[in-house]
């Protein structure tokens, strides 16, 4: 079938503004939205940028919005999308992060906030000298989901708190976060306040479940940021400390207590 | 711009992070890829990762050895399959240890099932040899190595595309590289360069591997001057998603699921009668290919892309979550199959490059005569070999894990030692003159005819079953796409964030290596593992059990041999 591609573009080179482009593409309903865009640059216009790579959801490199939707151009078909015969298509780059080259977006913020969280494994006791860590079937199913994550973006171009707080650390750097604060073997939630307990950090989420909506893996994101919330209010409560979200609360209510005097 | 390194390692997937993180503790070292780390194909990897922990029954280094050896047709070098099978366990606890979460058996150690090849007590039965975290274990050793670099604050150079290697003689210098974001050339000096660019699976119209598996350092080193190893053995997985080449993994069937053909019969009771759906890939994949050649695929028209059931549906809703989940995920999302209630149809992909760049144990580049000082390769892109003429499965994270540690530390040795080469701005000048001359080309062609049909000449003709008549063609037909090559130009005239130009240097290292791949595979007159002629349908140790060394020489392959260490167990027919 002949379907058209309604693609976003934007060369910061010769571009003042954005527009749109079209291209005529001819698919299968069962082929990939990446499909489309591999024919365009092979076949039709090699000057169209977006990156791609394991076309097939798992290297995260092809997140883009589809239709206003955040999507995997490897992981939605034409079909899944409802096109058909002479149907179209909107194709446009990731929302918050800024415009490289048509669909391709400067992930570098996105990624300085990952690092933030300190994404790694920081252990709780030594190795054991030979073999591994006894972690219970239990234990490992704790943290399963946050380990799925591909690092696409889709779920911080989805946010809307990212639209009125670009510091906001974002879903993702959260859900990494989560992936070590619920594994058995790690240190959990102490090693990582620093990033967590900021007003940037955790608390600006609204619980709009956006992430959750778009995420390809199925993570179920909004549920992990929440769990990360408990984790640190739990953590600081028990060491009798106030979080950065209360500490604010406070200063805002002394704020509005010595405004009332004042008046 | 000239960058200045005591090691710079090329590719950011298992092998270079592994590398990077050993090289790193002592050497100052540069990470350079043409992607973003987390999205190198070594994600991809699904079943597991083979050692012999024996925490599910008992099981040795040496049976994983032997099994390896075996399994690869008897063309893998033997001490360094003892080595790969040693160092795989303490590789799987260091990776456990540094926070990769493996699935768990009910005692908590790390999980282990069954996988094609594996045996106990050299071939009696199946062993479960296979570390896992469900089938996205390739997935959690990239996150593992990539978090660790994060830890340990690896410089790296992300979207910088490998496109020169700098030579004195046989002694490194360094590389030079292309910028994305600017167009720039890049030189970077090393005393050590290491090649960990993966596989280059692209070459087929039928495949598994990423767009990105392009071959990158094994054609720079071939026009560079340096032989490849065993080109002519690729792997086809048994199990590709029809038509598109997705992979299955081998998992599937080492949780119970198994081939049948049109007629619902278990077909393998008739090529592998002790392993079964379990015997190595190469069979299962010639098994698939002989009961579509003669009318019982699915469709029944003995086409080379009909195609057979895998069927799980009997291993239950629990199982088929749990254990397979993303292979579920695949099924439903391009197939619209639950694989809980339905057979998944499926085709030999083109998988893994058993060949590659030759090197030592150490991942020193070694063909035999020459030893080169400062460059070495490991994973994918090199050939040690441990896979000889087919890889056992799990043997690629295996390979990557230990092959990349260990020239990692060797580089750690090497720099300490090495004085300092000298590389300047004026060496990028011969990949200025590539760029320009593209960039200034007009009316040229576009990349993809050229494309389509190198995966059309080398899957029809240098595929699954293969004969002289039709790898000679396959010589002259990618002789000659490699001339209308030089008639493709760049449309993107601008310099940020050009991708058109990498796709086109990748296409020309796709067309240098598929013929290589094909010269190598017309000169080889016997069949041996994943190398299997209708022509010659036997393995011929006499006259064959010898490695192929393959230099590209103008628009020809020359070739060459080195020997094959048989120290430990004497060659004997593979039967399963």
């Amino acid at each position: 079938m002949r379907v058209i591609l309604s693609i976003k573009r934007f060369n910061p080179e010769t571009d003042s503004i954005p527009n749109f482009q079209t291209f005529m593409v001819k698919v299968e309903p069962t082929d990939r939205i990446l499909d489309a865009l591999m024919d365009i640059t092979q076949n039709q216009d090699g000057s169209l940028g977006y990156r791609r790579s394991c076309a097939h959801g798992v290297c995260g490199s092809d997140a883009m919005l589809i239709n206003g939707t955040e999507r995997l151009a490897c992981k939605t078909l034409f079909k899944d999308i409802g096109v058909t015969e002479g149907g179209s298509v909107r194709i446009e780059p990731l929302r918050h992060l800024s415009v490289q080259k048509d669909l391709m977006v400067d992930q570098s913020p996105f990624f300085e906030k990952f690092r933030s969280v300190k994404p790694y494994f920081v252990a709780r006791e030594d190795a054991p000298p030979r073999g591994e860590y006894v972690q219970s079937q239990k234990e490992r199913a704790l943290f399963d989901e946050a380990t799925k994550c591909i690092n696409c973006a889709a779920c911080y171009s989805a946010c809307p708190v990212l639209d009125k707080n670009p510091n906001f650390i974002g879903p993702m750097a959260i859900t990494n976060a989560a992936r070590f604060l619920f594994d058995s073997r790690d240190k959990g939630v102490e090693a990582r306040l620093e990033g967590l307990d900021t007003k940037d950090g955790v608390w600006p989420c609204e619980s709009l479940f956006e992430c959750t909506r778009v995420c390809p893996r199925d993570i179920p994101i909004t549920k992990l940021i929440n769990l990360t919330k408990r984790e640190v209010r739990k953590y600081r409560k028990g060491r009798g400390e106030l979080t950065a979200e209360e500490m604010a609360a406070d200063k805002k209510t002394t704020e509005e207590k010595s405004k009332e005097k004042r008046a | 711009m000239v960058h200045e390194y005591d090691a710079v390692i090329v590719g950011a997937g298992g092998a270079g992070l592994y590398a990077a993180l050993e090289a790193g503790k002592t050497a100052k070292t540069a990470v350079i890829s043409k992607l973003y780390p987390q999205r190198s194909h070594t994600g991809a990897a699904q079943g597991g990762i083979g050692a012999a922990l024996g925490n599910v029954e008992e099981d040795t280094p040496e049976w994983h050895a032997f099994d390896t050896v075996k399994g690869g047709d008897y063309l893998v070098d033997q001490n360094a399959a003892k080595i790969l099978a040693e160092d795989a366990v303490r590789a799987v606890y260091d990776l456990e240890n540094r926070g990769l979460p493996f699935s768990r058996l009910e005692d908590g150690k790390i999980a282990q099932r069954l996988f094609g090849g594996h045996t106990h007590h050299f071939g009696e039965g199946p062993v479960h040899r296979s570390c896992y975290a469900a089938d996205r274990t390739g997935h959690m050793i990239l996150q593992t190595l990539y978090q660790q670099c994060i830890k340990n604050d690896v410089q790296f150079y992300n979207e910088f595309q490998v496109v020169d290697l700098l030579l004195e003689g046989t002694t490194v210098r360094g590389v030079v590289t292309f910028e994305l974001e600017t167009g720039e050339l890049h030189v970077f000096q090393a005393k050590a360069v290491l090649f960990a660019t993966g596989g280059f699976g692209r070459m087929f119209k039928i495949t598994s591997n990423a767009h990105a598996n392009t071959g990158d350092g094994p054609a720079i080193l071939a026009r560079a001057g340096v032989p490849l190893e065993d080109m002519e053995f690729f792997q086809f997985h048994p199990t590709g998603i029809r038509g598109m080449g997705i992979l299955i993994t081998e998992g599937v069937r080492g949780e119970g699921g198994i081939l049948k053909n049109r007629d619902g019969e278990r077909f393998m009771e008739h090529y592998a009668p002790t392993m079964l759906d379990l015997a190595p890939r190469d069979m299962v994949s010639r098994a698939i290919m002989t009961e579509i050649a003669a009318g019982r695929g699915v469709r029944g028209d003995k086409k080379i892309d009909d195609y057979v059931w895998l069927d799980a549906s009997h291993l239950g809703r629990e199982v088929v979550e749990k254990k397979i989940p993303d292979i579920a995920e695949f099924c439903r999302t391009y197939l619209d199959v639950d694989p809980a209630k339905e057979p998944m149809p499926v085709q030999p992909t083109a998988h893994y490059a058993m060949g590659g760049i030759p090197t030592d144990v150490d991942g020193r580049v070694d063909t035999g005569k020459v030893v080169y000082d400062g460059l070495y390769a490991a994973g994918e892109a090199a050939c040690v070999s441990v896979h000889g003429a087919n890889r056992l499965g799990t043997n690629s994270l295996v390979d990557l894990v230990v092959f990349g540690r260990r020239a990692g530390q060797h580089i750690a040795k090497y720099v300490k030692g090495a004085s300092a080469p000298k590389a300047t701005e004026a060496d990028a000048d011969h990949a200025r003159k590539r760029l320009v001359t593209l960039r200034n080309r007009e009316g040229g062609r576009h990349v993809g005819p050229i494309m389509q049909q190198m995966h059309e000449v080398m899957m029809d003709k240098v595929g699954v079953y293969r004969t002289q008549k039709r790898m000679d063609e396959a010589v002259t037909e990618i002789q000659k796409l490699r001339e209308e090559f030089k008639e493709i130009a760049v449309q993107d005239r601008g310099a940020g964030f050009n991708a058109e130009i990498l796709e086109i240097m990748e296409l020309e290292n796709l067309l240098d290596l598929s013929l290589i791949t094909a010269g190598s595979a017309a000169n080889r007159t016997e069949s041996r593992g994943a190398h299997s002629r209708e022509d010659f349908p036997d393995r011929d140790d006499d006259k064959w059990l010898k490695h192929t060394l393959a230099g590209l020489d103008g628009n020809a392959v020359s070739i060459d041999y080195k020997p094959v260490d048989v120290s430990i167990w004497k060659p004997k027919p593979r039967v399963y």
